[in-house]
């Protein structure tokens, strides 16, 4: 089996959880640029975190056969801080055009702001002018308004629905995201958002035409093997080998494959490289 | 300048599709008329144009070798003109590996005078191969002082890169370089390990008399490595004067 987890933060993940990721079939990954828990004070904390998902995070992964690509983008949350957000937009059509940015995200409503609402149509202009999908927060609370109003701004924008992945849905906001023709992701938490069972009831109801799954674990709790759990869930629920495959890997290598960036021929890797000076390995390399 | 626009130019029609040929052809032009739009085209060179070695025959994994994406990016740059100096950090800055080599490598043919050394010195305290690499050419070797030189040769021993593709090398070599070469010999030899080749030549542009003698005297060393390491060591020396 092989697993292409669509929305997975491991900037927060260990060595472990790459570990036991390729292990369950994990080959590929997409890791969005979000918020860190914490408030950025400066531009430059932006920048080294875009230098770290396009350099050190790909690097990391390709230390465990796994390819990672990276969306670009100013979070919600941080786009109300006023103070960083004209400098992060105007910084980020340098990090849109490297290798392994396959979209601009994650954009959208945290607490539906003006702001907040001003940095994602400025950001879908962005996303166009480079050619790229977008990918789409909505918020945990208020999640069917934040949800509608996402649909549409990316209508009033007239931005190609089939280039955008509206993120963290449940069952009362599947059915308005398909309808727009966006692609619908599901998030799977062990507590919050959505679990297996649940996922796999929606996949019975709703098919598997542009549904994406993902773990989106990050520095919450949060399980970064949720793709493979759903994977079990849907086999035990008599889902097939095919069906399987087209939504936990055909189906992101179409939605992420419009950027024209996807790499997904198998990693050649060897643990003792270094990136940048700094190794994945501790202590002396071994002298071969 | 002229020639070594022409001669990128060249270089890369032979190495890349029309269609990437045209691409770079826009983007310089875009250069041309405004300097500031370098920022985003700057990062798409190597997907656009092409990243395999410069020269076919190179081998892709020397340090030394240029690259289609080095050429493109070399082009961007010449285009900006007068307006180098000003662009120069912010790319640096923002730009992942391949473009900061890129950029370090087009050093010696930019009017920039020395608002490139910040980004060389950067570079050079790096690990990473490739950009010690590019960084130390004609540009660095021209502008650095002699103690920045020194280490940045020694260096360039610790991590591996060979010292015979140092460009503009030869004229910085001073007394200090050869017995800091040496006495990492003796360093290596003393712990029972090897030394690469390529250090000889360059210690024996000055040859350090006491340095030289305090490896000799490790052949009749009492502990075996030290002994042996030191053997191999004085015959890679002969070898090399031999060539």
């Amino acid at each position: 089996m092989r697993i292409f987890d669509p929305h997975v933060h491991m900037t927060s993940r260990t060595t472990d959880d790459y570990e036991a990721m390729a292990a369950s079939g994990v080959k590929a990954i997409v890791e969005p640029a979000f918020w860190l828990g914490q408030p950025r004070t400066s531009v430059g904390s932006f920048v080294d975190y875009f230098s770290s998902l396009i350099g050190w995070e790909r690097f990391r992964a390709s230390q465990f056969g796994i390819r990672h690509h990276c969306t670009i983008g100013l979070n919600p949350k941080e786009a109300n801080d006023l103070s960083v957000r004209d400098e992060v937009l105007a910084v980020m059509p340098r990090y849109l055009e490297k290798d392994g940015v396959v979209a601009v995200g994650e954009i959208g409503f945290d607490s539906m702001t003006a702001a907040e609402e001003e940095a994602f149509v400025d950001q879908l202009a962005i996303a166009r002018e480079h050619e790229l999908p977008v990918l789409v927060h909505t918020p945990h609370r208020d999640k069917e308004a934040g949800t509608r109003r996402t649909l549409e701004l990316l209508e009033e924008a007239d931005f190609p629905p089939g280039q955008a992945v509206v993120d963290h849905n449940n069952e009362l906001t599947v059915g308005m995201v398909l309808e727009s023709g966006c692609w619908a992701g599901f998030s799977i938490y062990p507590f919050t958002k959505m679990d297996e069972h649940r996922m796999v009831r929606i996949l019975e109801e709703r098919g598997l035409e542009r549904m994406l799954v993902n773990s989106a674990a990050d520095w919450g709790i949060s399980d970064p093997l949720k793709v493979s759990k759903t994977v079990a869930a849907m086999q035990e629920a008599g889902f097939s080998d095919d069906d399987v495959d087209r939504l936990v890997w055909r189906n992101p290598v179409e939605f992420f494959g419009q950027s024209g960036r996807l790499e997904l021929e198998e990693v050649e890797y060897d643990r003792a490289e270094t990136f940048a000076g700094s190794s994945v390995l501790r202590g002396e390399r071994v002298e071969t | 300048m002229i020639a070594t626009e022409e001669l990128l130019w060249e270089q890369v029609r032979t190495r890349a599709t029309p269609e990437q040929v045209s691409w770079l052809e826009d983007a310089v032009a875009s250069v041309l008329g405004e300097p500031e739009s370098i920022g985003p085209l700057f990062p798409a060179v190597g997907r656009r144009v092409g990243r395999a070695p410069l020269d076919p025959a190179a081998d892709p994994a020397d340090v030394h070798a240029w690259t289609v994406d080095d050429a493109g990016r070399t082009l961007l740059l010449l285009a900006l003109g007068e307006d180098a100096p000003s662009e120069l950090d912010a790319l640096y800055r923002h730009g992942d590996t391949a473009e900061r080599r890129g950029l370090l490598r087009a050093l010696p043919f930019l009017p920039v005078g020395d608002t490139g050394i910040p980004l060389v010195e950067d570079a050079v305290r790096t690990n990473e191969l490739s950009l010690i690499a590019a960084a130390l050419g004609p540009y660095a070797f021209s502008r650095l002082g002699d103690d920045a030189v020194a280490q940045a040769v020694l260096k360039c021993v610790f991590v591996g890169i060979p010292l015979g593709g140092l460009e503009g090398l030869d004229g910085r070599v001073t007394p200090d370089v050869s017995r800091m070469l040496a006495a990492f010999v003796h360093e290596r030899v003393a712990a029972g390990r090897t030394v690469p080749a390529d250090v000889w030549p360059v210690i024996d542009r000055y040859p350090p008399e006491d340095e030289l003698a305090e490896i000799a005297a490790e052949l009749d060393h009492p502990v075996t490595e030290r002994r042996e390491a030191a053997r191999a060591a004085l015959a890679l020396r002969d070898q090399q004067r031999s060539t």
